[in-house]
């Protein structure tokens, strides 16, 4: 626990003390945590006197944030329209499939989190996974499996 | 790092950087794109890195390496360039890099298997500029992409960097405007504003403050050209902020780029504080008096924060909500001061309309669209990648020349343009030149330019349906028509691709696309209705079909299609029955097998495993 308030000082302290770095704050936490803690938001709230409904309101509204703990990896299921011509709407459902769980859950032994996202810019090498900061391209549901034990 | 405070300083800097470069010296370049990476160019490199070690301590044979931005050409990465004598090799693996080493840098020879070869006609191509992909490009906004490694401010000098900066700030701010004015550049990133005419209203506002921001929150699917600037060529956005900036008497820029983006992120930051160390950006720039600098913020993956008044609230540490259009930016946009917001390709081009002139830039392009455009052409397309091209090609041009035709020979149908905002454009119209107002007038718009092909099997309800199930999930929620009208439209598409469509549907869409196009609070609810409007307007036969025949011509609708063996292609070797989730697939070894449509689910598994071409859609 006390390890956690530290991590979320030393967070807090790499930026300026104003809302304006609100965001890339919770970013952070959401990077060393894989999620935004509870703790960490009233600490903000703390320290730049904003309301903690307003950073609670930040932490609903940006799709990069989360308020429930994600899995230690996550797989990233583009959604740009360039994927989804080259069907990357099966590659989703193979891998919820696959995972047991659905879009934007975490599977039960907290190891993968299943997010689609729009368009990851990768566009010519369609249809894209991204697991964690790696790109695999030209996806094919047969193919995912392979993939996503890597990161066992 | 020497600190430059002076015109004539960074003149003899850059002729020493000049007279120390060897341009006969063999160099490999490696393209380090978000594309190649993935497609293992950094173990490509490392080879490379290696093998010119050994060669050096070996032979003394002398290489130049860098690594440099995206090439565009993201199809065939890894892409491996050399200089001077402008072979491109493509797919290059750690395997062939002694033998392109042997035989093409030490001798004259070509790797013949790692050359382009063309899919329609089998001519094989060795130099970069003569492939059809690049042989049509005109590039000036990536001009410098691909030629040099982003990491190093002086390869951004050696090739021109900050000239542009160091012209405009021996101008008239005012006269900087007019330039920008007389260039005829307009915004970028989808609206198509004149750039110039944004800048004058902004500094007509009295106010001791000013900001300028760079809007790098490219969120229209299937686009990726701001991307590839900010990371191949980062100086090139720094510099076109500091002259836009030093324009408008602005102190203060910020960068938004989105999260999804991590190289971008990292390679603009080394940038800005390299230029902060040589005295681009800080205190009396270049000697002059005038103070700047830059901040990146990053965004939190909302598509909205790409609107102008959202991305401002978001850079102020709020949600990302937009606010009604009749206030201003120019006027009240940042902490309410007057702001100027331009798109990262918008910038880009500013240092070389600056250097070389307005009447040189207003030389390309069309009567109302001026100079060039980058697009990224993806989707069934041969060739898919980022080109730049003059405003006013054509679309078969761009799909045909360029692009290489449709992929696998298949019947070309459709191009998206402009993402979510924009519209399909049928094959008919495809002696369409692109520009902003010829987009317009079809229903579609620029965009950032996001140039997305479709062939014949590509369901035109589905394309609708996906666009308005993309924005439904990005509506921020403030404004009724876009929040309760997308979620409405959805229902009915989902009804139509689900079989379950009738009489009335289409006339109800249209209703609900009034609504938004007239009642919406932001740019994303007013331009929503033009994938629906626009598939209607030119492919009504598909809602029809769908919806009386109960039938998705292209085969993509999963409620109204069926997956079956073809009796003489299939030669029984079980990989299908194997793979099939469902496990409804039947039939013995060597003989043809059969899919029990009542347990299958459509997932594709065994089309995609089929090595025979044995399972179609019905």
């Amino acid at each position: 626990m006390a390890l956690t308030m530290k991590k979320i000082d030393a967070i807090i302290s790499r930026y300026e003390k104003s809302e304006e770095s609100l965001l890339a704050m919770l970013q952070d936490f959401q990077r060393e945590f894989h999620y935004v803690p509870e703790k960490g938001m009233k600490r903000l709230s703390e320290i730049l006197s904003v309301p903690e409904s307003k950073i609670y309101a930040m932490g609903t509204f940006y799709k990069a944030l989360s308020l429930e703990p994600r899995g230690k990896h996550t797989v990233k299921v583009c959604m740009g329209t360039a994927c989804h011509l080259k069907g990357s709407g099966q590659i989703l459902e193979a891998i919820e499939r696959e995972l047991g769980v659905k879009r934007n859950h975490t599977t039960v032994d907290k190891l993968y989190t299943i997010e689609s996202v729009n368009c990851v810019g990768a566009c010519a090498m369609s249809p894209v996974v991204v697991v964690d900061e790696d790109y695999y391209g030209h996806m094919r549901p047969s193919k995912i499996m392979d993939i996503l034990n890597k990161y066992k | 790092m020497e600190a430059i405070r002076s015109f004539e300083q960074l003149e003899q800097y850059r002729e020493r950087l000049k007279a120390s470069e060897n341009k006969d010296l063999p160099t490999v370049m490696i393209c380090f794109g978000t594309g190649c990476q993935a497609n293992g160019s950094r173990d490509v490199a490392e080879a490379f890195r290696k093998e010119i070690e050994n060669q050096g301590l070996k032979v003394g044979v002398q290489i130049g390496f860098k690594t440099t931005g995206c090439h565009g050409y993201c199809e065939n990465g890894p892409l491996v360039a050399l200089r001077p004598s402008d072979i491109l090799y493509l797919r290059v693996a750690p395997k062939d890099v002694s033998e392109i080493v042997e035989k093409s840098i030490k001798k004259d020879e070509v790797v013949d298997r790692l050359i382009y070869k063309d899919v329609n006609t089998k001519e094989t191509i060795a130099q970069y500029k003569s492939i059809p992909f690049y042989k049509f490009q005109k590039r000036i906004s990536l001009r410098n992409i691909g030629n040099i490694d982003p990491t190093s401010i002086d390869d951004y000098l050696l090739h021109d960097g900050y000239k542009g900066l160091a012209k405009a700030l021996t101008m008239d701010p005012d006269a900087i405007i007019s330039e920008v004015e007389a260039s005829g550049l307009r915004g970028r990133g989808g609206g198509g504003f004149p750039t110039g005419s944004k800048w004058r209203s902004c500094k007509a506002v009295p106010s001791d403050v000013r900001y300028v921001m760079c809007n790098g929150d490219e969120g229209d699917p299937g686009a990726f050209m701001d991307r590839s600037i900010m990371e191949g060529d980062p100086h090139s956005v720094i510099e076109g902020m500091i002259i836009g900036a030093y324009a408008i008497g602005a102190h203060m820029g910020y960068i938004y780029v989105r999260d999804e983006y991590p190289l971008a992120v990292k390679n603009l930051q080394a940038a800005i504080s390299t230029a902060r160390d040589m005295g681009f950006l800080g205190k009396k720039i270049l000697g002059s008096n005038f103070d700047f600098d830059i901040k990146i913020s990053r965004g939190g993956g909302a598509f909205v924060c790409g609107e102008s008044s959202a991305l401002m609230r978001s850079l102020e540490g709020k949600v990302g909500e937009p606010r009604a259009k009749y206030i201003r930016s120019v006027e009240k946009g940042l902490y309410d001061k007057p702001s100027v917001l331009n798109n990262v390709e918008t910038w880009n081009n500013v240092p070389v309309i600056i250097f070389n002139g307005a009447n040189w830039y207003a030389g390309f392009g069309t009567k109302g669209s001026k100079g060039t455009k980058v697009f990224s052409l993806v989707g069934k397309v041969n060739n898919t990648g980022l080109v730049e091209v003059p405003m006013g090609i054509t679309i078969k041009d761009l799909v045909e020349k360029i692009g290489g035709g449709v992929l696998g020979g298949k019947e070309f149908k459709a191009v998206q343009t402009g993402g979510p905002s924009g519209g399909c454009i049928p094959k008919a119209l495809s002696d369409l030149p692109i520009d902003f107002d010829s987009l317009t007038e079809v229903g579609s718009m620029m965009g950032s330019g996001g140039i997305i092909v479709m062939d014949e099997d590509t369901c035109m309800v589905d394309v609708a349906k996906y666009f308005i199930h993309f924005l439904v999930e990005e509506s921020c929620g403030k404004c009724t028509p876009c929040r309760d009208g997308l979620p409405r439209m959805l229902n009915i598409l989902n009804a139509i691709t689900e079989g379950r469509g009738k009489e009335g549907d289409i006339e109800t869409l249209q209703e609900l696309c009034d609504v938004l196009t007239y009642g919406a609070l932001c740019g994303l609810g007013t331009s929503a209705a033009n994938p629906v409007l626009s598939t209607i307007r030119y492919f009504k036969e598909e809602y029809d079909a769908h919806i009386h025949d109960r039938k998705c011509p292209a085969g993509v609708c999963k409620e109204l299609i069926t997956y079956r063996i073809d009796k003489d292609a299939c030669t029984g070797c079980t990989l299908c029955a194997k793979k099939c989730p469902q496990e409804c697939i039947s039939g013995e070894r060597k003989q043809v097998h059969t899919i029990d449509e009542s347990r299958c689910i459509r997932c594709g598994v065994c089309k995609d495993v089929c090595n025979f071409n044995a399972v179609k859609i019905e």
